[in-house]
């Protein structure tokens, strides 16, 4: 599977998402709380940009009148209809099982390892001192 | 397409369970012997003979078929032209009165206990046959616990009616009481087409002409059943089944299909509501089968029932004595055999626990 390198880990702030082109796919990379995510970028109901979503809680609560915030800025609402998406796993709150985007295999590696990697490295001035984002499709 | 129509009416109907029939409404003095002394006086001195909803004139003609205007007694009326020829196993009553309406919660209460007892006494004593629906007053919740308390050891009553139309929607917290008692008892909540017009009938205000009251009364199903739900009444009383009675029945997919959409982008503000409208819909809410709105072609029938996704909602109704169909021709046409088979008495056997003993 294609492996890309698509930013430097500073190119994506703590709690924000950026969109990336992979291959010939768009990419939305997010980073909860340090640890990067990567899902299609492409609302499955009308196609709208899932980066330029909220990235938000789960909302949750048992009784009528209980609002409880989980598992913070791990989900995000679609830009156009709010549909929330789960940003670790790629599925839909409401129906996760026919409603997703796909996800995938991101990672970081040092400047250093890249330059002698098998890495399409021409695209970036990769410098030995960065740390790089790479995504697997 | 189903076959149906080529079978026998009564070998489909002997034993079935009809979830909506009238008596005639009780009259002043059918009631007297049912409320105490301060109420007797009070009734006789106001002298309003029945108590009858605008928006469900049992007196106006067109709302009875002629030849279902017998004198003499009633249920004698009733056997003679609906349980007997169908041979149904049972029928629930529903009173559909001004009693729902009235705006003395202390009245409203006396009206309702009366109503039950008259009904009992009357009706249910009378043929084993008969079921009822309990009124209750919502306008008096704490009133109507009590009736619903007085009355849970009398497995005759079998649900609490309640109107299309209310004081507030359905599903707000102040009613809860109700529900939670209904609950507890195995009594479905039977909301019954009618308005207590204390709003305009209609979300733009009044209109002029009667088919547009008939018209009024979908929206007013649409906006309890939507209200129960995003309150969180099935969240909070698991066990409360809802009937819709003489709703039209085809209106039930689009709010299905609108409300599942759209609590896929509003749910945040409802988080209770963990499964979607749709699937709550077919879990709580049940549809008699009369009046059934439907395209001509009975073909098309089974296409509309086939998008409720469910063989259990249907429950078979007459809506006696009210004008739907030519003599006895009361099934719906082009209901898939399976669902109508379901429909005739297993459907409302899991929706009224009470009916099983």
């Amino acid at each position: 599977m294609p492996e890309y390198v698509v930013c430097k880990l500073t190119d994506i702030p703590m709690g924000q998402s950026r969109r990336f082109t992979a291959g010939k796919r768009d990419i939305a990379i997010f980073n909860v709380q340090g640890d990067l995510h990567a899902i299609a970028d492409r609302c499955p109901h009308e196609g709208a940009s899932l980066c330029k979503g909220v990235i938000t809680s789960l909302v949750s609560g048992d009784e009528p009148g209980e609002y409880r915030l989980e598992r913070q800025g791990e989900m995000v609402r679609c830009p156009w209809h709010g549909w929330e998406f789960d940003i670790l796993t790629g599925k839909s709150y409401c129906d996760p099982n026919r409603m997703k985007v796909r996800s995938y295999d991101v990672k970081v590696a040092p400047g250093e390892t890249l330059a002698e990697g098998p890495y399409q490295i021409e695209i970036y001035d990769v410098s030995v001192q960065d740390d790089y984002v790479i995504v697997t499709l | 397409m189903s076959d149906t129509l080529d079978r026998p009416r009564a070998m489909i109907t002997a034993g079935a369970i009809d979830t909506d029939v009238h008596p005639p409404l009780p009259r002043q003095a059918d009631l007297l012997p049912y409320l105490d002394p301060y109420w007797a006086e009070t009734f006789q001195s106001r002298d309003v003979d029945v108590l009858e909803l605008m928006s469900f004139p049992e007196r106006t003609k067109p709302y009875r078929r002629a030849d279902w205007q017998g004198e003499g007694d009633a249920l004698v009326a009733m056997q003679k032209d609906l349980l007997d020829p169908l041979q149904l196993g049972q029928a629930i009553l529903n009173v559909v009165s001004g009693a729902h309406a009235l705006f003395d919660p202390y009245l409203q209460l006396a009206v309702c206990r009366a109503t039950n007892d008259w009904l009992a006494d009357q009706w249910l004593s009378r043929d084993d046959r008969l079921r009822a629906s309990i009124l209750v007053p919502f306008s008096n919740v704490a009133g109507a616990v009590q009736e619903i308390e007085r009355l849970a050891g009398d497995k005759r009553f079998v649900q609490i009616l309640t109107l299309a139309a209310g004081e507030l929607p359905l599903g707000r917290q102040s009613y809860w009481p109700i529900f939670e008692a209904a609950e507890k008892h195995g009594l479905p909540i039977g909301i019954h087409a009618g308005s207590m017009l204390r709003h305009a009938p209609s979300h733009s205000g009044y209109h002029s002409f009667l088919i547009e009251d008939h018209i009024a009364m979908t929206h007013g199903f649409a906006t309890q059943i939507a209200s129960l739900i995003a309150e969180g009444v099935f969240a909070k009383y698991p066990a409360l089944k809802v009937v819709a009675i003489e709703s039209g029945v085809s209106w039930v997919p689009p709010l299905m299909w609108r409300m599942s959409k759209d609590w896929r982008g509003t749910r945040v503000e409802v988080p209770w509501v963990k499964d979607s409208p749709a699937a709550l819909i077919r879990k709580h809410v049940r549809l008699t089968s009369q009046p059934f709105d439907a395209p001509e072609d009975p073909s098309e029938v089974e296409t509309m029932l086939s998008h409720l996704l469910s063989d259990d909602m249907l429950l078979f109704s007459s809506d006696y004595p009210h004008c739907h169909y030519e003599g006895l021709d009361v099934l719906p046409r082009g209901v898939p055999e399976a669902m109508l088979q379901k429909a005739m008495r297993a459907n409302a056997l899991a929706t009224y626990p009470r009916l099983g003993g």
